[in-house]
């Protein structure tokens, strides 16, 4: 269908954007490559020399190592659990009739607007403290004992802390796909008896299926690189309890400025990021085409 | 009777939408009210709701301390230039993905994605030493430069599935009809894209506004937007909920009413109902 | 057409303000302290009396400064003129000549005013590389009145066994009182600051001669078990996640009997439009165990030049102004004495005004006690209190902090925790080659 004529002018119009991420991909990956194999540690400089593999040596067998990939892999996971059941009820619940819809909507929308290291201040001192925090107070007010959330919980409690900055996110996109649905459709299925599960499960939840698999998408690069909710909460503890591999790398690169080590979590971090990419598009990449 | 079961509904609805949007916005509001206590007020047990000696302190002595207006125009310079330069970059390629889709197209569109798994922290120092040696260190330029660079996959992304929605046939008849490349996609499909193109706006703005790792880490003085204004108020020696949450407040206010206005336009986006 | 003439003439007005900078503009970069923060609304003063000096701020959080600052002058970024430094990194960057060297700031500046022991710690090879703005030790901060309640007195210089005591004794947990406040959120400038310095006084070390990690001696273990057993028998609940401000913020509202930390936090406890606990606050010296070291530390945050600025008169001129005599006069003139940034001038200490200040004599006793080039028990081939002045150690210290907050936590055990301590401090020392 489409001519020699226009699929050159697609070439032509996808260039800039393929040229300026290959230009933003390759110079710096190519020298975080290149220090990976160095021993560079940025406090002393002019002291590089080439150490082949060792970096990558250290960096996986960490013993952190492990943790931070079972961790990330469990707050990607989580938060997309949360936020997609969430995000779909949420939205199923905002398309219906009711009064002060809009401002319903911004009330829900509103945590997007948050800058991390904000949410995560605000949830770490106003909330979860176990002395101070509104959660202790309403616990000690129903005569329990206040729970220690960032200590005994602490990989749930940043969960919890990122699924509320990204709820939003997801209402909102799933919400304008339920707006495209067809209502004729809905009334038909309606007509023919169709119970209310059935037709959310026959009819809906196929038409989010797009507006879902780019919530995945989007919220998964995202997640992958949580990093100020760690670093403000629990600085990555109790142990290794909420290390992430961006904070690993964190404590390699920029606490230890030790480039090399980092360079080399950063490469490990781009491929296991891409495993995770590829599973993800085999999984559910067949409902971006259509 | 039906009619009335419908009014029963609504009510239904509206308390259930209140409750839940209350609930995931009382963190936000709790750090409003925050903002009006005195520091000992702010940390008082058990907590203070409303009975507390308002004040606008917190306020009066941010502002004394930063210049929150040169903040917030970085801010405002930095999250829309970064979005506009990105949506002329991204919209033909999107377009180019979506109706002339190449045997490779799909791979292109996952590497974009794969160039944002970069942990910014593994690449920081081989960007501050370019940036460093093209004098764009702690400029807004800098800034617009790499915030388009990380965000233009999402804008590609979110683009083409826009794009995606949009029928083959009414580009085919349009270009039955003879129009050209260029008024195809001006006058054809970007009415059509408008709502989706508003709200990869508005989203992409946003994640540049709330961008916390690159523009604090390429910036100094001058350039410096509300993430670093913030990050002066974090964690200082004594007590500082009260005025972080002032600080917080007014780093967050311009975007939220800029969400309020536009949530229409955000939630509109994928409804093509002149298409349907 | 009204909106555009206004944006024409803020343009005007910009590029007028662009004309006026011509004058020499130093770009400061400083922490988010209160004393730095009075020093910027106070700076007025220097402009009044520089006119052809501007100044321009930025502050910043602790750990957000140190790794802005720390990329910027090992890149030679150039976008700092003033760096607000500690004495951890001066000894690394000086011995670098990544500093200028401020020896020769004028007469009346007069160095030899400077604490002997503050001074030492900004020296590398007879060369002061920066000066300091403020400085701080930590002592035992206790609320008289629950010591009272308890039957107790606390002696000057405490020792811990008489700490763990009290602690128990004050401890109230239906009443959310709890006997001791301590640090125990990971970190190297957090739990670590204070669980390194409390080993010193236990005789433990971080290295020994030839840089082998010592997690496994017996000084780390009690030091460790020690601070565990008094912590969940006393300390108050969701203490590995408590850091200096969780303390404070604890403190003044009333709920710890005891607290170690940093003796800046005296101006805050003390300070009743925040303090509920104001007048009820004694203070002591970081305890010991009688083996000749005590569990204090030694910090200042100063003011240093980066080598390479092309500012360096007018930055220099800068320091002098906000680490001088005159300064702190000035401030005592605005706010009162005990808003002055202490621990910095042998002068500030003689003054009869300041010593009415009820912390300055322990602020003084504290950081004369605490001697950085000769931290431990037993000798050691490093610089450092409370840290250990290699460029590995932020980075270690910090997941070593990890183990420890995981055995605060209850996670793990001690010794676990110590196991895993000396495996990856043993790691990442072979790892920077400084043995095999």
């Amino acid at each position: 269908m489409a001519t020699d004529h226009s699929r050159l002018a697609g070439r032509f119009m996808i260039s800039p954007a393929v040229l300026l991420l290959l230009g933003w991909m390759i110079v710096p990956l190519s020298m975080t490559i290149y220090f990976s194999f160095l021993n560079y540690n940025l406090l002393s400089p002019g002291m590089e020399e080439f150490i082949g593999l060792t970096n990558y040596e250290f960096f996986l067998t960490d013993p952190a190592f492990f943790d931070a990939l079972g961790n990330t892999l469990l707050l990607v996971g989580g938060v997309l659990v949360i936020t997609i059941i969430g995000g779909v009820g949420l939205a199923l619940l905002l398309d219906q009739p009711m009064w002060g819809q809009g401002i319903v909507r911004i009330l829900v929308i509103a945590p997007f607007f948050v800058m991390p290291t904000v949410s995560a201040l605000v949830w770490k001192n106003m909330f979860m403290n176990p002395v101070n925090g509104l959660f202790a107070h309403a616990a000690k007010f129903m005569g329990l004992e206040p729970f220690d959330f960032l200590a005994h919980a602490p990989l749930f409690s940043i969960i919890l802390i990122v699924a509320w900055q990204w709820l939003p996110f997801a209402t909102l996109i799933l919400l304008t796909a339920l707006q495209s649905l067809d209502k004729e459709q809905l009334e038909a299925a309606k007509m023919d008896g169709a119970r209310k599960f059935r037709r959310f499960y026959y009819i809906v939840l196929p038409h989010l299926a797009r507006a879902i698999t780019v919530v995945i998408l989007i919220q998964t690069i995202f997640l992958l690189s949580v990093f100020a909710e760690i670093l403000v909460t629990t600085n990555g503890g109790p142990g290794t309890a909420s290390t992430n591999i961006t904070y690993l790398v964190y404590l390699q690169s920029l606490l230890q400025f030790d480039v090399g080590s980092g360079s080399a979590g950063g490469i490990v971090a781009v491929v296991l990021a891409n495993i995770v990419a590829f599973f993800l598009m085999r999984m559910i990449g067949k409902n971006l085409e259509a | 009777m039906a009619r009335k079961s419908f009014n029963m509904n609504k009510v239904y609805f509206t308390v259930a939408a209140w409750a839940v949007g209350l609930l995931i916005f009382f963190p936000i509001l709790w750090t409003i009210l925050t903002s009006f206590k005195t520091e000992a007020e702010a940390i008082a047990s058990p907590p203070l709701f409303l009975g507390f000696d308002w004040t606008l302190e917190n306020y009066a002595e941010v502002q004394e301390r930063s210049d929150y207006f040169r903040h917030f125009w970085n801010s405002v310079v930095i999250s829309l230039g970064s979005t506009l330069v990105g949506l002329l970059i991204a919209i033909p390629a999107a377009w180019s993905m979506a109706f002339v889709p190449g045997r490779r197209t799909k791979d292109v569109l996952m590497w974009m994605l794969s160039t944002k798994m970069l942990p910014p922290v593994g690449v920081l120092v081989p960007i501050y030493l370019i940036f460093r040696d093209t004098g764009l260190l702690d400029t807004r330029t800098g800034l617009v430069i790499v915030l388009t660079l990380i965000n233009l996959p999402i804008i590609v992304w979110m683009l083409y599935t826009y794009f995606k929605e949009i029928p083959g046939e009414i580009l085919e008849a349009a270009r039955m009809d003879g129009a050209g490349l260029w008024s195809e996609i001006v006058h054809v499909l970007t009415p059509m894209a408008v709502p989706g193109i508003a709200s990869t706006l508005l989203l992409n703005i946003i994640l540049a506004w709330n961008e916390a790792f690159w523009t604090l880490n390429l910036t100094a003085a001058t350039a410096a937007p509300l993430t670093a204004f913030i990050a002066s108020y974090s964690s200082p020696e004594g007590l500082f909920y009260a005025k972080l949450s002032a600080a917080s407040t007014m780093a967050i206010a311009p975007i939220l009413v800029m969400g309020w206005f536009s949530q229409k336009q955000l939630v509109r986006g994928l409804t093509f109902g002149a298409v349907k | 057409m009204k909106i555009f003439n206004r944006l024409l003439a803020g343009v005007a007005v910009l590029s007028l303000t662009a004309t006026a900078a011509l004058a020499e503009k130093l770009t400061i970069a400083t922490v988010n302290n209160g004393d730095m923060i009075r020093m910027q609304k106070l700076s007025g003063d220097f402009t009044a009396h520089n006119p052809g000096i501007e100044l321009e701020w930025v502050t910043l959080e602790e750990n957000v400064l140190r790794q802005r600052v720390t990329t910027d002058i090992a890149t030679k970024g150039g976008q700092y003129d003033i760096m607000t430094i500690g004495t951890y990194e001066v000894p690394i960057w000086g011995k670098k000549g990544w500093l200028v060297s401020l020896n020769d700031l004028p007469a009346s500046y007069d160095a030899d005013d400077i604490l002997p022991a503050i001074r030492g710690g900004l020296t590398v090879d007879g060369k002061m590389y920066a000066a300091p703005f403020y400085g701080e030790s930590s002592m035992v901060m206790y609320r008289t009145d629950l010591m009272q309640k308890a039957g107790l007195t606390m002696p000057k210089a405490p020792t811990w066994d008489f700490i763990a005591k009290a602690a128990e004794a004050m401890t109230d947990k239906k009443a959310e009182v709890f006997g001791i406040c301590l640090r125990g959120k990971a970190g190297w400038g957090e739990n670590m600051a204070f669980l390194t310095a409390t080993a010193n006084s236990f005789g433990a070390k971080w290295f020994d001669m030839k840089w082998k990690p010592q997690f496994d001696t017996a000084p780390w273990k009690k030091t460790l078990t020690f601070y565990l057993d008094m912590m969940n028998k006393s300390g108050p609940p969701g203490a590995s996640s408590n850091g200096f401000n969780e303390n404070l913020a604890l403190f003044q509202s009333g709920k710890c009997g005891m607290w170690i930390d940093a003796t800046v936090a005296a101006s805050f406890v003390t300070d009743a439009k925040n303090s509920t606990v104001a007048d009820k606050v004694g203070f002591a010296l970081a305890p010991d165990t009688g083996l000749g070291k005590r569990g204090n530390w030694l910090w200042a945050w100063s003011l240093a030049v980066p080598a390479g600025s092309k500012k360096v008169d007018a930055a220099k001129k800068f320091i002098a102004w906000a680490t001088s005599k005159e300064y702190l006069a000035l401030v005592a003139d605005k706010e009162g004495w005990a808003n002055v940034p202490p621990g910095t001038r042998k002068s500030l200490y003689a003054n009869p005004e300041y010593a009415k200040v009820p912390f300055a004599q322990m602020t003084l006793d504290s950081i004369n006690s605490a001697d950085p080039t000769n931290p431990t028990v037993d000798k050691v081939p490093y610089v450092g209190v409370q840290f250990v002045a290699i460029p590995e150690f932020q980075g270690i210290a910090t997941a070593v902090g990890q183990q420890f907050s995981a055995a605060l936590a209850g996670t793990i055990t001690a010794d676990q925790a110590l196991k895993n301590a000396q495996m990856l401090t043993d790691r990442a020392m072979r790892k920077a080659r400084y043995y095999k």
